[in-house]
């Protein structure tokens, strides 16, 4: 359990620290790889939560495929790949009272509602026949619906980008 | 494990996405973090099938990583567009419906 925790403080640690460079860099590429970072640190925490194939799911569309999208898209909007000086707007300063005061509230609602309550000891990592019982089975309906969706988006995006 | 180091991490990476969000002025570091906000929820829906032991939070957090691939595909799409047409994809330059 002691090996745990130690797991889970660096790996939270490395999250934040990439978290908060995603938000204050001034280099939209450093940004990027910097995400990179927190998803890999978020596929770990999969993995230390017992589940296996959200982390593979996580390792291969984030870091694979949506990583790919915001570096073509940094390279398709921008002339120069470098620091830029204008990444935040004139009001950003708003943005820290906001993200403390709403941090304030979420901590207090979860520290009185959770308290020190702890995981189960003993839990096994869900196998991915549990979850594909899940997903076609009682929650075949959403995953017809997103099939749609994925469906629509790539019609979108393929409409949205050709050059007419 | 407590329950709340998960929770609090999840909560921690929610508002530095929603700092992100407010701060932020080229449109795809604000798509960066809308990536970091669901990511700190599908923490959350990961934490959560561990506590009470059930594979239901891990369907929601796969359905959630499909819904942000395709979000960022079309995001990433409209971003190309008001390049295209503007040149530049400074959130505060296009103003065209503020009332």
């Amino acid at each position: 359990m002691v090996a745990q925790n130690i797991g889970f403080g660096l790996i939270a640690l490395v999250m934040i620290v990439g978290a908060l460079r995603v938000v204050t860099t001034s280099n939209v590429v450093h940004a990027a790889l910097w995400l990179v970072v927190v998803l890999s640190g978020a596929a770990a925490q999969y993995i230390l939560l017992a589940a296996e194939f959200v982390a593979v799911t996580q390792v291969l569309v984030y870091v694979g495929a949506v990583m790919v999208l915001f570096l073509f898209g940094t390279m398709l909007t921008r002339s120069r790949i470098g620091r830029e000086t204008d990444l935040n707007n004139r009001h950003w300063k708003w943005g820290i009272p906001v993200a403390v005061l709403l941090f304030a509230a979420m901590a207090l609602a979860l520290v009185s509602s959770f308290g020190t309550e702890r995981m189960p000891e003993d839990a096994e990592p869900v196998p991915v026949q549990a979850v594909s019982d899940q997903i076609f089975g009682p929650y075949l309906l959403p995953f017809w619906a997103l099939s749609f969706v994925l469906l629509a988006a790539v019609i979108g995006a393929i409409v949205l980008a050709r050059k007419d | 494990m407590l329950v709340n180091q998960f929770l609090l991490l999840a909560a921690i990476l929610f508002c530095i996405g929603v700092y992100g969000v407010i701060a932020r002025r080229n449109a795809v570091l604000v798509l960066m973090s809308i990536e970091l906000i669901l990511n700190a929820v599908n923490l959350n829906l990961i934490a959560f099938a561990m506590r009470n032991g059930s594979p239901d939070g891990h369907t929601f957090a796969l359905y959630v990583i499909a819904v942000a691939a395709a979000e960022v595909g079309v995001g990433l799409g409209l971003v190309l567009l008001i390049y295209r047409n503007r040149k530049t994809i400074a959130l505060d330059d296009l103003s065209e419906m503020k009332g």
